[in-house]
Order: C-alpha cells, then structure tokens, then sequence
C-alpha cells in the first residue's frame, strides 16, 4: 500500500534529502559566520590578509637553536623558529619517552616486588597529575637553582644555573666533513652486511658477528680518521663575563622543563602499554623458546620483543601525537614554540587572530599527520605477513 | 630397597611469608642485591619526606607558637636549619582554593552544588542503588538546578562567573564538559558510521581535525576568534567560551571511543534489529547503543580522567582554575616562595579525582569481564 508520504519512505530519495539538508544547514551556518566575521574585522579596523607576515616582529627570542634570530626580523621567521623549536622538544621528547617507557615497563614487569611497586608508584603519580603542573614543577624547580656567579660546576666544563645549562659548543673545521662521510658510509654498509649476514644464515645456518663488527665500522673508523685527519673538532668554553656566560652552547631551563615533564609523563603511559605487549605474548612462546634451548636474552630480543611490537606500535603512535600536541604546553613557561611565539606574541602584536591560528592549526596537523603515515608504514611492517 | 628410603631435604618453603619473601624479592644474588638497594633508598628518602611534610611542617603556627600569616612567619624561612614545609599557605588560602572568589554570604550555594553533585553522580557511580530511578531524574534535572544555584536568577542574586575560581571552575569545567561532549560524540560516532557520504565525511573531517590539533589552539579559538564570528551584541562570557572549546574538544575523543564500542557490536544484533522491522533510531537507541555504551564505558572515564587533567589549560586564557588559584598565590609577596607546598596540594587534589576515577574505570572493566559476554555467535 502506498501512503501520501510513499516517496519519503523511499530510502534513497531520504538519503538524498537528509545530506542536502546537512550541506544546505552548513553552508548558511557558513556564510552567516563568514558575513558577521567580516563586519566585525571592519568594524574594529583589523587587517586581513597574510601581508603582515613580512613585517618586523619587533620582540626577541630567547631560545633559537637553529635559526639566528635578531627582533628586526619577520613575523614569517617567527613561525619558522616556533616550528623548530616545537619540533625540537617532541623528539628529543619522544626520544626520551620511548627509552625510558620501555624500561620502565619491563621493570614493572620484573620478579622483584618491590621494584615493581616502585615503578607503579611513579606511574599512576605522573599520570594522575595533569601535566601542565608538572611543567610548572620543573621550571620552577629549575629556575631555583643558584645564580650565574655560583653555578655549579659539572665535570669541568658543565655549568649549571637558573639561566640553563651551559656547555662548550663545537667548532667543525674543514676536515670534518670527511668523518661525517665515514660515518654514513659506515651505517650504510653495516645495514648491507645485516642483511647479507641475514641471508646467509638463512641458507647456510653460519652466523656472523653483525654486531661487534657493526659497532667497529661506525665508530672505529671514523674515530681513526678523525686522528688522521688531525682531529678537526674544537670547542669553544663558556667563560663567565659580567652577569652571564658568554660563548659555549646554552639551553635554557624552558627547553629542560619541558623535556624532563613530557618525557616524564609520556614515559608512564608508554610503560603501561609495553606492560601490555609483552604480556599480550602467551607463555607458551617463552617456554617454548626455552625448550628449544634459546639464551634468556634471545628469546626476549627474537621471540616476545617482535610479537609484543605488534600491540605496542598502536598506542605507541597516539602517544608520540599527543606527547607532540602537549608541546604546546610550553606557552606555560615561556618556551618559544609554535604556540608562544607565533600564535601567542605574534597574534598579540599583529591582532590578526584568524589568520595566525589557522597556521597553527594546519601545522599541527601537518606534523600529526606525518607523525600517523610514518607510524602506520612502520606498523605494517611488524604485522603478521601472511605467506 | 633401603638406599631408596633415605631421608630427602623437604622442598624450599613457597608458601607463608617467608615464602613470599623468597620469591618475590631474594629469589637469586642479583634479585635480593637489587632488593637491598632499594631499601637502603626508600630508608634515605622516606624519613626525610616524611618530616618535611609532616613531622616539622607548618600547619597553622610556626615553631615559636605564632598563627602564620605570610611566608616569613613560616618556620623554615625564620630557621633554615630546621622547618619543613609551610602548609599554613594552604590554610590560610583554602577559601580561594575551594571556591575562588565567591562572595562569602552566597557560599552556601556552592556548597549546596557540591553536595548535589555528589548525589547526582552516585546512581552513575553505583548500578545497585535502591530507587536508582529516581535518584537518575534528580541526575538529569541537576544541570539545570546547579546552573541558577552557581549564577544566580530565580530569586538567587547573581555571581558573574568571574568571581568564580579554584576547585569550583575545575569541576563546572570538568563535568559540564563530559556531561555535554557525551551526547554530541554518540551523535558524531553515529555520524561517522552513517552510510550517507556527505554526513559520514563531514563527521570525520571534525573528528579528524580536532585530534590533530592541541587543546590549547582550540582554548585560543574559543577566546579570540568566537567573539569575531557572533554578531553584535551577543557577549560571551569567558567560562562560557572556554566551555565551548572543552567541550568540542572532549565530544571528538568521546566519539572516537563510542566508535570503538559501536564497532564491536556483532552485525547479528543490526541484522536482528532490522528484521523486526526497527527504523534506525528505533535501532540505535534501543539494541545498538545501550551494549556499545556499556563496553565503552572504561576508556569514556578515561578520555573523561584526560579531560579532568586537561582544564588546567584554561589558566593560559586567563581563567583561575584550581591551578590558576596556587600560582596566583604564589604571585602574592606574602606567600612568594611556597612554590612546593602550593603545587604538592594541587596535585594532590587532582590526585585524589583522577586516581579515584581510574580505580573505578578498572572495577567496571573486571565487571564487565565477568558479567555479559558479547560473542559474536
């Protein structure tokens, strides 16, 4: 039977009318945003467009490892050091994490009692606490520490005070390009070798020692050229002058901060996930890795390490993202990233809010993206190939 | 036959707790080393956290007797040599912290809030309540009570919001956020499965690009480009602003886990659905949602425990949370200095919250493991 309302049941013609209505509703959502936006932006005479970012930012960085960075500078090179530095503190940030979560959640795992509970402790504290705080705790813990003229002194050449740590900085001369050479050369023909000694085991069973001569190729024999070469390195000491040091390598206790709480908090959340591998791997891989006579260590490294990456890379990949969006955090004590500098000085000084958070964002979720694709290639290299 | 009788060693003890000890923490030279170690650490660090924060700390008078009134009255400021912490900060201030600065006469209605939410979160909290029913109707009316009780209007004089701080903004910003992001990600993970393209799309596109991006960009847009986009006249209030973007920001991690649970549904029970002839909200609202929800509901309390610890991102845009309440009293030349003591009871606060939610998320996930089983059969 068909009633009046025949062509609504048709699912077809409801779907399509269900999504114009959807595109209709948005679009005008849309043009009444962008119409008040515009009306707004003229009435309080801010600018628009993207010419601002060739003016002088007008204001110093403090913390530019990479770029020189003088205040007469754009607006544009501001966000190039934001994303330098952004980038900085989420890999080392990232680094550190997966080193120190991944110790962590094999000691939790451990026989001892009590090193387990230790390791549960540190866990579930730096988890439950938000980690803005944390941040804050350590700077202000950092900038706690004794002025300039009493820094304390670290194997010589170390000098640690509320201003950072100061480090001598390295001079490359001429020759030390040929060492960098070796040492690529190095880890390029230690990859081959991996995977000739591969195949041949593969075939014949003999094993090579890939390790020991890996470790010798890459740092021997640069390390031997170096001295031929007549060690072309240097380095250049701070030396206390006036209020401050003058000359070496400073990194300033914004960076630390922000690298000992991200690494710190992303590290408890990685430990819990390795946790979870490498106990997702059943026993009776262990035992029979055992039966079969494998040394402790190889049935940890060829047996449960392989199948537990499979559990561990997914979570792990959403916590190199987030460790990487918490960066953002830095705004909190100053460190000159993405945030601070361009969407938080920039924004301030040029008003042009639309435009500068719409770079933010869209470099965020550029770097999330890449950070996912790489990720996800790597993934499916771990996962099981069905043969 | 006789050589077969002599007396063998009874086993090594595994059980009592000599036993226990034996396993689990001397069970060989590098184990009970490693052991050793450990307590000679917590022997050094224990006594010593334990007088800083207890034995010769501060409550409410320093050593000589005095009520503390500012940090130099605290004892380890008049004595290096012995003094701990000064917690009489924490005392002195704890109004602040509580409540902000909500005006003294009209605090009893926070309190009254407080105690409400208690009440409405128990029949959450607790499945076996007697008369849950009606103890669920206060749940859904109390928003609405909590709303005039905290901002003032029928007959209650107002409070601006701006008056409002330290635990009170971090618990209107935490529920309110997970109360309102709950319905908007069932709706954009119901969205993002949609069979229709341009809905499915668009579902994903939010999603997407929320999760990208930092919550802290988002708290950006919400107090510098929100104003632009409304037309004259409609003022937003900050809280109000920051609420916006808290709550975008939560509905997209919630949709993505009710996703998770959406996705675990066997096709039987769509299939089963369909063929009594249920339309699609008929469908969701009355088989689907109710089991997706239900095996989503430890990582919806962990997204929510992420979203607690993330509103203290708010005292970047301005707003004094529990967090923004410590540092500004770090601020006062009266208690400059206290830095551990303030940020040792925030976190321990938030602590408190968080650790409490987390056990909980963990109980549900054992009674969940030992309640239905959801075979695909």
């Amino acid at each position: 039977m068909r009633s009046n309302l025949g062509f609504f049941s048709d699912e077809k013609f409801r779907s399509i009318f269900f999504q114009t209505l959807v595109v209709g509703l948005f679009a005008l959502g849309l043009f009444f945003v962008i119409s008040t936006t515009s009306y707004n932006l003229e009435k309080r005479n801010i600018a628009t467009g993207w010419s601002f970012l060739q003016n002088p930012a007008g204001f110093d960085i403090s913390f530019s490892p990479f770029l020189e960075f003088k205040s007469t500078d754009t607006h544009l090179k501001v966000y190039f050091v934001g994303v330098l530095n952004t980038l900085l503190v989420s890999i080392t940030g990232c680094i550190a994490a997966t080193i120190l979560g991944f110790i962590l959640g094999i000691v939790r795992l451990s026989s001892n009692w009590l090193l387990s509970r230790l390791v549960y402790i540190y866990v579930e504290f730096s988890r439950n606490v938000p980690l803005l705080l944390q941040i804050i705790l350590w700077y202000s813990i950092l900038i706690q520490l004794p002025r300039v003229k009493q820094s304390l002194q670290v194997l010589d050449v170390f000098y640690i005070s509320n201003r950072g740590l100061y480090s001598p900085r390295p001079i490359f001369e001429s020759g030390f390009s040929y060492v960098l050479i070796a040492i690529v050369l190095a880890l390029i023909s230690s990859f081959l070798i991996n995977r000739w000694a591969k195949k041949r085991q593969d075939k014949t069973g003999q094993q090579f020692p890939v390790f020991s001569s890996s470790i010798g190729l890459i740092f021997i024999v640069p390390l031997i050229l170096f001295f031929i070469l007549g060690s072309p390195l240097s380095f250049e000491h701070p030396e206390l002058k006036g209020f401050n040091f003058k000359g070496g390598l400073v990194i300033r206790p914004e960076f630390i901060a922000m690298f000992l709480a991200l690494s710190i908090y992303t590290a408890a959340f990685i430990s819990e996930i390795v946790r979870a591998g490498i106990m997702s791997v059943s026993k009776g891989q262990r035992e029979a890795s055992a039966a079969i006579g494998l040394k402790q260590t190889w049935i940890m490294r060829l047996i449960i390490i392989p199948q537990a990456l499979r559990v561990i890379v997914p979570p792990l990949t959403s916590q190199y993202l987030n460790l990487t969006k918490n960066s953002s955090l830095g705004i909190a004590v100053g460190y000159a990233d993405l945030v601070h500098g361009f969407g938080g000085i920039s924004l301030n000084q040029t008003g042009q809010a639309i435009e500068c958070m719409a770079i933010v964002m869209a470099t965020y979720l550029s770097i999330s993206l890449t950070i996912s694709f790489f990720m996800n290639i790597y993934n499916r290299s771990i996962q099981f190939k069905e043969k | 036959m006789n050589e077969m009788n002599e007396v063998r060693k009874p086993p090594v003890a595994t059980t009592g707790i000599i036993g226990w000890l034996r396993i689990n923490l001397f069970f060989n030279w590098t184990n009970s080393l490693i052991t050793l170690f450990v307590i000679y650490c917590l022997y050094q660090f224990i006594p010593w956290i334990l007088d800083w924060t207890i034995f010769s700390a501060d409550f409410k008078y320093n050593y000589l007797g005095e009520q503390i009134t500012n940090q130099e009255m605290c004892s380890r400021n008049l004595d290096p040599e012995n003094g701990g912490a000064c917690w009489a900060v924490i005392y002195v201030r704890f109004y602040q912290f509580i409540y902000g600065f909500y005006p003294k006469v009209e605090v009893w209605r926070v309190n009254i809030a407080y105690a409400m939410l208690a009440l409405a979160l128990l029949p959450l909290l607790y499945a076996k309540l007697p008369y849950r029913k009606y103890f669920l109707y206060f749940t859904y009316i109390f928003p609405v009570i909590a709303y005039f009780l905290l901002n003032g209007g029928l007959g209650f004089t107002e409070v601006s919001t701006n008056k409002w701080g330290g635990l009170l903004v971090t618990l209107v910003l935490g529920c309110t956020g997970i109360a309102l992001a709950f319905p908007i990600g069932i709706m954009l993970a119901l969205g993002r499965r949609s069979k229709l393209p341009v809905i499915s799309m668009m579902c994903t596109l939010f999603i997407e690009f929320i999760r990208g991006v930092p919550l802290i960009t988002l708290l950006f847009f919400g107090m510098v480009m929100l104003p632009l986009f409304l037309p004259e006249g409609i003022d937003m209030d900050g809280l109000v602003r920051v609420l916006v973007a808290v709550t975008l920001f939560q509905s997209a991690y919630m949709a993505e886990v009710i996703r998770g649970g959406l996705q675990a549904i066997p096709p039987g029970q769509y299939e089963a659905a369909k063929s009594l002839g249920m339309s699609y909200w008929r469908m969701n609202l009355l088989i689907i949602l109710p089991q997706a929800i239900r095996i989503s509901i430890p990582p919806i309390v962990n997204t929510s425990i992420g979203l607690f610890k993330d509103t203290t991102l708010v005292i970047i845009v301005g707003i004094l949370d529990l967090l923004g309440i410590g540092r500004g009293t770090l601020a006062d030349t009266n208690w400059l200095g206290l830095s551990y003591e303030i940020y040792f009871f925030v976190s321990l606060v938030f602590f408190i919250f968080t650790f409490g939610m987390s056990r909980y998320s963990l109980y549900l996930e054992k009674k969940l493991k030992t309640g239905i089983n959801m075979g695909a059969d």
